[in-house]
């Protein structure tokens, strides 16, 4: 925190790549809060993963006899109104999330955001000027409102479109297994969600294009292409890692909500924000509380642990 | 300076003309065209195309919209295709008021908590006080709106029975002591909403309001104000807290926008007529022109509040040259 810690960690900038990934890792290894959110997001994310290992039911086997049933010996966590086991159901929903977050993460910012960063702070001039204005119109806009009426509108047609794909090819299943829904959260999500990583990334570029083995690389003729994949992207690896951890809490809550409003993914697929959906009734929560708190105790420690593993790796990457 | 504001405003139009193309599009793509959702359970083929041809939806989709933005220029955003013969204005300037208010008071109360906690932050930082704040207030930020309102509902409105469990009956409300004396209190349908409002925004203010008050002790002249011999106190009210302030003028756009994504789930869930319900029941309900009208309408109160902040931070604080900080 204080000033004399910043520069010990300054003169450590000029080392190559490798020694500085260690040195931050060091130093977020040190951090018990970073650990722990570290903890939390690996047995959420883990449970996601290994969820048709470990689920002790099915994710869609309804049981009509016992529905909105308390945690019992069966039913660690109890069931819901259709009598589905609300752990497995949970499972599931980790693994929406984990499948979200990582798309959207890949997608929109390593992939989307990341290139256009690194195109619009290297070339500079018009290049530079429409993405950041691209990025501008994205961020000016109420995004939540915007992914609700793209999904509202887009959704059904998703769907028209997998379903000719089925028919068409040899592909089946695709609607079942919830995929355009999948990709349609994903793909709106991304949408809005590059412009605050390349916003990032170009500021970075443009300090660096000044320095020296930029130079140097470009008056021994590097292409763009080598400069920017060779020089420049080393360098912002680690802005890269920061501003997509700062995403990851709102890419899941979005998606969460999403669903919650009924746009997001599809029914039969677990999502937290249809579970949390089903137990939101004041009724409901009156005489069945499981059905709000299971969904939501998770939801709340993933999003949290989420936002404290962002603060330690902005202190970390800053030499704290 | 002048200049700048002038090309950010020239800006303005620019984003909402794509927005709102943008949003135009989208409706016209989306499922049930908004023929039948205004011919409702009527299915006479004469009506729909009666329907067709008197919303103009018989051309094609860039005659439609510029239609339409001749219109909405001039603040006329069409007829609800849902609740006929009420125009979207009508419908939704009332509905924008009660947001405006609910998402002031809770503006204020962000940054009137937010403020202190960053301040007691900063002047512990280095003990556990320091991260136990904002801790806490990350906290309060992870648990979702969706997850706290309705525990909210059933604690207050139901097991004690002290605050209605929702709806909106206006700011203030009268307290009669005695039956003689007034005193005018809060509405308790308020309480809820903005405790649900709030809880997310605190830990965006205390932090920005922390960081900058440990740059701002580190500056010069708050060194040259202790080495006049000015007791801390003094130097902590006159010197830092006023500069360590000067950020926040740039959150407020954030803030608010905030504010108005809270407002779809607070509102929804409370039964509160306001613009974030109605946004939500439009695009449930597919009312196309009122989909578009708020649409346009939070674009443009975003795009004008992060304007504002930045020339308002211009004017505060000379040191900053907005012109030349754009790459």
């Amino acid at each position: 925190m204080t000033a004399s810690a910043a520069a010990e960690g300054a003169p450590q900038r000029v080392e190559a790549g490798t020694s500085e990934w260690r040195l931050v890792l060091g130093r977020l290894r040190r951090k018990r809060l970073a650990m722990i959110s570290l903890v939390i997001i690996s047995v959420i994310y883990g449970a996601g993963i290994l969820a048709p290992l470990l689920a002790p039911y099915p994710p869609t086997q309804t049981n009509l006899d016992r529905p909105v049933e308390g945690p019992s010996r069966d039913h660690l966590l109890g069931t819901d109104r259709l009598g589905r086991d609300e752990l497995s159901r949970a499972m599931y929903s980790s693994r929406t999330t984990l499948i979200v977050t990582t798309a959207v993460v890949l997608s929109g910012g390593l992939v989307i955001g990341n290139t256009l960063g690194l195109l619009a702070g290297y070339r500079g001039g018009w290049v530079d000027t429409l993405i950041m204005r691209v990025g501008d119109v994205f961020s000016s806009l109420p995004s939540l409102v915007m992914l609700i009426l793209i999904n509202a509108t887009l959704g059904p047609r998703v769907i028209g479109w997998t379903r000719w794909v089925e028919g068409h090819t040899p592909f089946d299943g695709l609607v079942a297994s919830g995929f355009p829904s999948y990709m349609l959260v994903f793909s709106a999500l991304s949408l809005f969600f590059w412009a605050g990583t390349a916003r990032v990334i170009r500021s970075q570029v443009l300090q660096l294009r000044e320095r020296d083995y930029i130079m140097a690389a470009e008056s021994l003729g590097a292409s763009p292409r080598r400069v920017i994949l060779q020089h420049l992207l080393p360098n912002v690896s680690f802005l890269i890692i920061l501003s997509l951890s700062a995403t990851l809490g709102s890419i899941a809550g979005s998606e969460i909500v999403l669903t919650w409003f009924g746009v997001g993914v599809q029914p039969p697929a677990a999502s937290f924000g249809a579970m949390l959906f089903e137990g939101s009734g004041t009724r409901t929560f009156q005489a069945s509380p499981h059905l709000l708190l299971v969904p939501g105790v998770i939801v709340t420690l993933l999003l949290f642990a989420f936002a404290l593993l962002g603060d330690a790796l902005n202190d970390a990457i800053r030499g704290r | 300076m002048g200049a700048y504001v002038v090309r950010r405003l020239l800006w303005l139009p620019v984003v909402l003309f794509l927005v709102s193309f943008g949003t135009f599009t989208l409706a016209r793509f989306g499922p049930g065209d908004p023929v039948s959702v205004t011919a409702g359970q009527v299915r006479d083929p004469k009506v729909l195309e009666q329907i067709r041809q008197d919303r103009g939806l018989d051309s094609n989709v860039v005659v439609q919209y510029v239609r339409w933005l001749e219109k909405a220029v001039q603040g006329d955003f069409g007829e609800s295709y849902l609740q006929k013969g009420f125009s979207v204005s009508e419908l939704i300037f009332p509905r924008m008021w009660i947001s405006a208010q609910l998402g002031l008071i809770a503006l204020v109360i962000v940054f009137a908590v937010g403020i202190p906690m960053g301040l007691l932050a900063a002047r512990f930082a280095g003990s556990w006080i320091d991260p136990a704040i904002i801790g806490t207030l990350l906290f309060l930020q992870a648990i979702p709106v969706l997850v706290i309102i309705p525990p909210l509902i059933w604690l207050f409105g139901i097991q004690f029975d002290w605050l209605p469990v929702g709806g909106w009956d206006g700011v203030l409300d009268i307290w009669w002591v005695g039956g003689v004396i007034a005193i005018p209190i809060p509405d308790p349908h308020l309480y809820i909403p903005l405790v649900a409002f709030t809880l997310p925004g605190f830990v965006s203010v205390a932090r920005l309001v922390r960081v900058s008050a440990l740059e701002v002790n580190l500056e010069d002249f708050v060194r040259t104000a202790r080495a006049k011999g000015l007791s801390e106190a003094t130097v902590q009210f006159r010197h830092v807290l006023p500069n360590s302030l000067l950020p926040l003028i740039t959150v407020v756009g954030f803030a608010l926008a905030g504010v108005i994504e809270g407002a779809l789930f607070v509102e929804t869930l409370l039964g509160i007529n306001g613009i974030g319900r109605f946004t939500f029941e439009a695009v449930v309900s597919r009312d196309y022109d009122v989909i578009l009208a708020t649409t346009v309408i939070f674009a443009a109160a975003f795009v004008l509040m992060n304007l504002l902040a930045e020339i308002a931070y211009g004017f505060v604080d000379p040191r900053v040259r907005i012109g030349s900080s754009r790459g």
